[in-house]
């Protein structure tokens, strides 16, 4: 099986935008007659719905933010009434109001078709047995999953996240071949089986893992790959715009793979608001072309991508690639004026075979300047007898670290497994600054 | 060559307290114990009697162990003992890492991290009586 829906991934490009303006027209339109916050937003910026006649015309029209989605709690952004609400998602609301999207049937339909394309990227097919240890609940990964794998005729094994013990046991006695979860658990499993002594590149009979909820390096991706001994694709989502498969890579690793016919994206300056030129890095921009209960028009996601421009994917997709996310918006820290994605240093640790992917950022205040701190975790064979050993590690990361950020980072090598492991999304940075008045 | 045993601790009170506890708990018996500081952690090196044994518990009871290879070296009891020794190994070009000594049934003993290419020949050459692992451990257990 290469495509789920070849009549949607491997169309035309032209095709592809006429079915998207289409879809954006009519969008347009319905959010802006059945959803109060549009109707003003649209006529406020002096945007007639009516007016749209090419894709180029969508810089006219107003962003939506996460805030104004809290400002909506919780069902001021549903465009149908109650009785056609089959589900409700919401965001986890830790640093707010939670954000709540709603779905009919037919959202949830295209959300198992657009996360079936997902499993089929990576090499699944009906006969797969898919491991679901995204949470499930309120979170979109595990449902978003599940009838995903549904969909596709595979077999769902709902395991949700924890229990790693059980994680491991199952998979081999069910035959799992395709793992989902967030590369921070898919890396815990690997390394609680390494520790109870098995070899899961030789003893799992995974083919492939479908992993997604929060951004990982390249050098997290290989690590997982080496220990799991499979290759590993990323799947995007986010829980306002539908949840995972809103893009996804296959096994190639070329890019993700949009939904374009669901999904009509754009990359912006995030302070110019612009479009960037094609290829350039900037900020994500989601317009939800099809979604009933919950649709979202020029959506600003914080996620820091880029279009990948070039030759086409060797897998046959014609869809619009973008890159693995480099960080959020809302993740950038602020050390001393300049402007630092975990990500960057995530990148950096990862050039260092002695220590282990287990990271912690810690930023504290002293004096009047921020200070900040990475511990890390030396690998089990890391020779520390000598201090100098040790020290030097230390030494040589700050270096790499400096010339990667231009700022000074104190690097401390920490007892093994010290660093606190996580079995959902990864709370990778400790901020300890005290908040100016 | 004698094994020493290394552990990684991070400077935290009765963390090494703990770390000896978990050793006499299991019965092993240690001749000397040197730990190098810096601010932030500590490299505790054991010479003991089941070197082996000791690292493992340890290592299951969650500290970073190791075991490395050093040299044990009786030193003539008289001033200038030791220094006659570090003489002749820099002589022979024997680069030293680290060293400290203890007594051990009346005799001092030098603990000698040291690198180079064909140490024990060379230490041999210097007619120093060299400890094996049978003067210092009881157990052997793996």
């Amino acid at each position: 099986m290469r495509y789920f829906q070849p009549e949607y991934e491997c169309i035309s490009s032209e095709e592809m935008r006429t079915l998207q303006l289409e879809r954006l027209r009519a969008l347009v339109s319905y959010a802006y007659e059945r959803i109060p916050f549009y109707h003003d937003s649209f006529d406020t910026a002096g945007f007639d719905p009516l007016s749209l006649s090419s894709l180029d015309d969508i810089e006219r029209i107003p962003f939506t933010l996460k805030q104004d989605m809290r400002d909506a709690y919780p069902f001021g952004m549903f465009a149908v009434p109650r009785k056609d609400v089959v589900r409700i998602h919401a965001s986890s609301g830790t640093t707010g109001t939670a954000t709540v999207v709603g779905y009919t049937q037919h959202d949830l339909d295209v959300w198992a078709d657009c996360f079936a394309r997902c499993l089929v990227e990576d090499g699944a097919t009906s006969e797969s047995v898919v491991q679901i240890a995204y949470g499930y609940g309120l979170f979109t990964g595990g449902l978003g999953a599940h009838y995903g794998a549904e969909r596709l005729g595979a077999t769902a094994l709902p395991m949700s996240s924890g229990n790693t013990k059980r994680q491991i046991q199952l998979m081999q006695d069910f035959q799992s071949d395709i793992l989902a979860c967030t590369p921070s658990y898919a890396l815990n499993i690997a390394d609680a089986a390494i520790a109870s002594g098995l070899n899961p590149a030789r003893d799992f009979p995974l083919s492939g893992a479908i992993l997604g909820g929060e951004p990982s390096s390249n050098g997290v991706r290989r690590e997982i790959e080496e220990k799991l001994g499979i290759n590993v694709v990323d799947v995007y989502g986010l829980s306002e715009i539908m949840g995972p498969g809103v893009a996804c890579e296959c096994t190639r690793h070329t890019g993700l793979h949009v939904a374009d016919d669901h999904f009509l994206i754009e990359i912006i300056d995030p302070v110019t608001l612009k479009h960037v030129a094609p290829g350039e890095w900037g900020e994500l921009v989601v317009t939800t072309l099809t979604k009933e209960c919950s649709p979202l028009v020029r959506y600003r996601t914080r996620d820091i991508t880029r279009i990948i421009t070039g030759e086409p994917c060797p897998c046959g997709r014609t869809n619009t690639r973008i890159d693995r996310m480099r960080g959020r918006s809302d993740d950038m820290l602020i050390i001393r004026g300049v402007n630092v994605f975990p990500s960057q240093i995530e990148q950096v640790i990862t050039g260092f075979p002695d220590v282990a992917s287990h990271y912690q950022i810690v930023l504290t205040t002293k004096g009047v300047l921020d200070e900040i701190s990475l511990r890390v975790e030396p690998i089990e064979t890391f020779d520390f007898d000598e201090v100098r050993k040790i020290e030097d590690l230390q030494r040589d990361i700050a270096a790499e670290l400096k010339s990667e950020l231009q700022i000074k980072v104190n690097v401390h090598v920490v007892e093994p497994r010290s660093i606190e492991r996580y079995e959902g999304k990864a709370q990778r940075v400790l901020d300890l600054r005290e908040k100016g008045e | 060559m004698i094994e020493q045993v290394t552990v990684f601790i991070e400077n935290e009170r009765g963390r090494l307290a703990s770390l000896c506890r978990t050793l006499g708990d299991a019965g092993i018996q240690m001749h000397a114990l040197m730990v190098a500081d810096t601010s932030e952690f500590g490299v505790v090196r054991i010479v003991c009697d089941a070197p082996v044994k000791a690292s493992r518990i340890l290592k299951e009871r969650g500290y970073r162990s190791s075991l490395a290879n050093v040299v044990a070296v009786e030193v003539p009891d008289v001033p200038g003992g030791l220094a006659s020794v570090l003489e002749s190994l820099a002589h022979h070009d024997v680069n030293v890492e680290y060293a400290y000594c203890f007594a051990l049934n009346g005799m001092t003993v030098d603990i000698l991290k040291v690198d180079g290419e064909n140490i024990v020949d060379k230490l041999t050459a210097t007619g120093f009586h060299l400890l094996q692992p049978a003067d210092l451990y009881t157990s052997r257990e793996h």
